[in-house]
């Protein structure tokens, strides 16, 4: 491990400028694999959805999936790009066990979709929500490859192992590759701009409902390439390609330190390696992993056994016609919609909870009481857990139910809260809970009543009290019967109370 | 009954759908000449004699259901080893899938099954397909029935072979530069390449996908012509499949049986004239022209200028092909594992497998086609390779406007001896000199028996446009009705 100690980041930012680009990868959620029949489904059992052409088996032939081309040209279009009238699938060859067949069907020098953009948006230093404009290269569609499980070595890695097993239910899955062109002149905001690009990728992929896009399960996979060079030059320094970059704050993070490595490196005249790194989410340091500089030849060449592909303009005219709104957009109407300032906006994107909120509203409650939930308690419970928010065990439909029952008085504030933890153990939907647990806010003014008598008739001492005029003594009764009731509404118990003894509230 | 192993498959048809002879019968003939001949011939690499009795059973069975029978019913057929059938070995001639069984039917072999044919086995092959001697097999070579110190031709020299030999009436070759059409024109047999695109790859091991077309061999034009269409058509597990019919070539070869060929214009090859023949195949093959011309066929001579790079440009864009087809065979999931002692890593076991299991000619394709991709040198060899290809096509295309098919012989030379051509790879290079500009081009080709030179076959080599194969066996159909079958020496 290095032991040079690194410079500041502002340091580093005022004295180089940093070059960055992006490769990502996302799986396609089609129904089936890229080049055969078998089903695309996360999870199984290993080896189980597999046939002879995902095998690579001699003689097996590919046929390319019309719905991985369609999803593939759909996000070129969504990212502004030109859709190749001509484009050919080539083959890139290398030996590696998780390939079947020891070369990817890729695409080379011929991709489906080329040269577009993508505006990201990031906060600038005044607060105000500023543009960045980032250059799309490609948008290419290959096949995924299997994975390798590597037993018996200390680190889980193929040095030292005993033995390797493989699984290739993953090998043959439809996956798009993105590529931006390099992004110069983002100085110190390198990091973020490289976090809200892919964040705004997802958007927009999820958006089109070709993929679920999630960093943990590897349905979107990131390479951050830097680069420094000292400020005021006009050449670009040499990069490096940061791998295991697994969520959106490890985008941002392996950004950061990559520049201060690089800054280090530099610093001591050292020379910048062109290599792969990779990240390692524990101590947000990079460490070397291959070298470039004896680059694998992967030999490309035109795949022989699939003809090319020259999509019909008018069906590619229909797509483009049919995208849905840009995230970006959508975000920007839903903030009108919703009432909310930049700040609180900023705040929902944070939770990651505008699809959370959309759904919770569409399902049929206020904006601001679907807000409330999801932003505070679920946030809450979901940081406690160290998960998505997406993940904290409650749907947006159940949070509008809760959000309905408070409305209509059956729950209070802190009885919904208890409702919400039995939602998000798993215990039902709000009402069931609120049935099974018997929580529900004593309405039932017979029932109040009641026990409003019976509490006066218990406190003989504080009533007198009331009587004479002593209304504040009235919270002690007020008290007693929310025990009794667990939980009723307080106000109409107050007014009861004081109802009863004669004393105007 | 007469000998079943000496007829034809129209006439095997023939008597199985009038019940004179049961396809058991037919089947256990065929396995008896397999048992008698094949030690010494050594076409086949494996008899399924209990899969082919199982089939002839249930081509019994149908007709006795009085269920209606294809033309091909109950007719034995030998399979190229490079065609997987399920649960049946499949070795490509290799040892790197020696004792694999494939665990899916090829579509060839699927569709030999619903025509009700009785696959008798897989015939032996240049190793992957390459070579044009059988030499190349790892598993020993076939001899040629017309004298067994000679080559039967390849890759395909078995399934050619196993005809001549009267061991099965239909076989099913590959041909990727010549290797169906080679071994018919030294076995006195027909052997036809179909357009690219008009017989599925589907199940056929790869060797260079852009070139190898599986196809029908035979002793008459017509089987060949049967064969082919029960084969032919449009396959969805083939992306390169062509999305139309088959042409009608049985047809096409009835009508050419006639003998009539009025109209019908045969482009002589100026290239292919001259040099490169051997006397005896020339002088068979001018005899054969005049046989032609005397049916009323009007000679043309056409130039094709780039048919001279044909042979180098093969020999760079098949072996890129198969540097990379090749690739998957590293003993991680199927076939031969070489080193695995639990001490040797991954890139050793994968090396000592392929170096124990690849034969020398597959290596020096894998190591040429490996050099021709490399970066630096792609756009020298496999990118100027591509153009050649382009301009042979454009040379095809020019031909076919002043002329129906061309004609040409097959091969330069007659069976050669084992041993004459293997210590110079070019001079068995040469074997395919007339067959691989249509490979490079996607049209068809046939070759029919023309005569004999030195006591050995001579083939004549008709190639006609894409998807326009009924022309080839109507001119090969008519060049049989003159020449008639030659008969090789008895065994
Ligand atoms: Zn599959």
């Amino acid at each position: 491990m290095s032991t040079t100690v690194l410079p500041s980041y502002d340091d580093v930012v005022e004295r180089y400028a940093p070059v960055i680009g992006l490769e990502t990868h996302v799986e396609l959620g089609t129904k089936t694999k890229m080049f055969c029949g078998c089903p695309t489904d996360f999870g199984g059992e290993p080896n189980t959805r597999v046939c002879p052409v995902c095998l690579g088996l001699p003689g097996s032939l590919p046929v390319a999936n019309k719905a991985a081309i369609e999803a593939t040209i759909r996000i070129g279009l969504a990212l502004n790009c030109s859709i190749a009238p001509w484009s050919r699938f080539a083959r890139k060859n290398y030996f590696y066990p998780d390939m079947p067949k020891n070369y990817q069907i890729s695409q080379y020098d011929e991709p489906l979709c080329v040269d577009g953009w993508l505006d990201v948006e990031i906060v600038g230093e005044d607060g105000q929500p500023e543009l960045f404009r980032v250059g799309i290269e490609r948008v290419h569609l290959e096949e995924d490859t299997g994975k390798t499980l590597h037993v018996g070595g200390a680190t889980g890695r193929i040095h030292g192992a005993t033995e390797s097993l493989v699984d290739y239910n993953r090998a043959g899955i439809p996956l798009v590759e993105i590529v931006t062109k390099p992004i110069p002149g983002t100085g110190a905001k390198a990091p973020i701009v490289a976090r809200a690009y892919v964040t705004e990728l997802r958007d927009v992929v999820r958006s089109l409902g070709v993929s679920d896009v999630r960093m943990e399960e590897g349905s979107l996979r990131c390479d951050v390439n830097t680069s420094l060079s000292p400020a005021g030059s006009a050449e670009w320094g040499t990069r490096t390609e940061t791998k295991n970059v697994n969520s959106l704050r490890s985008v941002e993070r392996a950004v950061r330190s990559e520049m201060l490595r690089q800054a280090a490196v530099l610093d001591t005249g050292g020379r910048i390696v062109q290599e792969t790194r990779h990240f390692h989410e524990d101590t947000g340091d990079t460490t070397s992993g291959r070298s470039k500089e004896t680059a694998t030849d992967y030999r490309y060449f035109p795949e022989p056994d699939l003809v090319p592909l020259a999509p019909d303009p008018a069906w590619v005219a229909d797509l483009k016609a049919a995208l849905p709104e840009l995230p970006r957009l959508h975000r920007r109407r839903l903030q009108q919609d919703w009432g909310l300032n930049d700040h609180d906006m900023q705040s929902v994107l944070n939770a990651g909870a505008v699809e959370l909120i959309e759904q919770t509203v569409a399902a049929g409650t206020t904006p601001a009481g679907a807000r409330k939930w999801w932003l505070g308690e679920l946030s809450r419970r979901a940081n406690e857990a160290g998960v998505e928010l997406s993940a904290v065990g409650a749907t947006p439909a159940q949070v509008a139910e809760l959000q309905k029952l408070v409305d209509a008085g059956k729950l209070n504030d802190k009885l919904a809260r208890t409702v919400l933890e039995g939602v998000v153990a798993g215990e039902g939907s709000p009402s069931e809970i609120m049935a099974a647990r018997g929580l529900e806010v004593v309405s039932d003014t017979g029932a109040l009543t009641t026990a409003v008598d019976e509490a006066i008739t218990a406190n003989p001492d504080i009533a007198a009290k009331v009587r004479d005029g002593k209304v504040a003594a009235a919270g002690a009764l007020v008290g007693a019967v929310m025990k009794s009731t667990r939980g009723a509404d307080a106000k109409t118990v107050r007014s009861l109370i004081l109802s009863r003894l004669g004393v105007e509230g | 009954m007469a000998d079943v192993t000496r007829m034809t498959a129209t006439e095997i048809a023939a008597l199985i759908a009038t019940g004179e002879a049961s396809a058991v019968e037919v089947t256990r003939a065929h396995l008896d000449r397999i048992a008698a001949v094949d030690d010494r011939v050594h076409a086949f690499l494996h008899v399924d004699t209990d899969g082919a009795l199982e089939a002839a059973r249930a081509v019994d069975a149908k007709r006795a259901a009085g269920e209606e029978l294809g033309p091909l019913a109950g007719v034995p057929v030998a399979v190229k080893d490079v065609l997987t059938a399920k649960g049946v070995p499949t070795t490509v001639g290799s040892k790197i899938l020696e004792g694999w069984r494939p665990p899916y039917d090829s579509t060839i072999v699927r569709r030999l099954r619903a025509a009700g044919t009785v696959m008798l086995g897989k015939t032996n092959m240049d190793e992957f397909a390459m070579g044009s001697s059988t030499e190349y097999s790892a598993y020993g070579p076939t001899g040629n029935p017309w004298d067994l110190g000679r080559i039967p031709g390849g890759s395909g020299g078995g399934s050619s072979a196993a005809l001549a030999a009267y061991e099965a009436p239909l076989a099913i070759g590959s041909d990727t530069g010549g290797s169906i059409r080679q071994p018919g024109a030294v076995t006195g047999t027909v052997g036809a390449k179909p357009t690219y695109g008009g017989t599925s790859r589907y199940g056929l091991v790869a060797f260079s996908s852009s070139l190898d077309t599986p196809g029908p061999c035979a002793r008459t034009v017509l089987d060949a012509a049967l064969l082919h269409e029960a084969i032919g058509g449009h396959d969805p597990r083939d992306s390169t499949s062509i999305p139309a019919p088959v042409p009608d070539v049985v047809a096409a070869a009835r009508a050419g049986a006639s003998g009539d060929l009025t109209g019908v214009k045969l482009g002589l090859v100026t290239e292919f004239s001259g040099e490169g023949a051997e006397p005896g195949v020339t002088a068979a093959f001018r005899d054969a022209v005049d046989a032609l011309t005397k049916l009323g066929a009007e000679v043309v001579e056409v130039s094709c200028p780039h048919f001279q790079y044909a042979l180098p440009a093969y020999y760079l864009i098949a072996p890129s092909e198969c540097s990379s087809n090749l690739a998957r065979f590293d003993g991680v999931r199927f076939g031969l594992r070489v080193g695995d002692d639990g001490n040797r890593g991954l890139e050793e076991v994968m090396s000592l497998t392929r170096d124990a299991g690849f034969g020398p000619e597959v290596k020096r394709r894998i190591m040429l086609g490996t050099y021709a991709l490399s970066s630096g040198y792609y756009d020298a060899y496999y990118g100027q390779a591509q153009k050649v290809r382009t301009l042979i096509t454009r040379d095809f295309t020019a031909a076919f406007e002043q002329a129906d098919v061309l004609i040409s012989p097959t091969t330069p030379f007659v069976a050669f001896p084992f041993g004459s051509r293997t210590a110079d790879p070019y001079q068995m290079y040469l074997a395919d000199l007339f067959t691989i500009p249509t490979n490079l081009y996607g049209g068809p080709g046939i070759s029919v028996p023309c005569g004999l030179s030195e006591g050995l076959p001579v083939g004549l080599q008709i190639m006609a446009p894409t998807m326009a194969d009924d022309r080839m066996y109507r001119v090969g159909a008519a060049l049989e009705s003159v020449i008639g079958t030659l008969t090789p020496p008895e065994l």
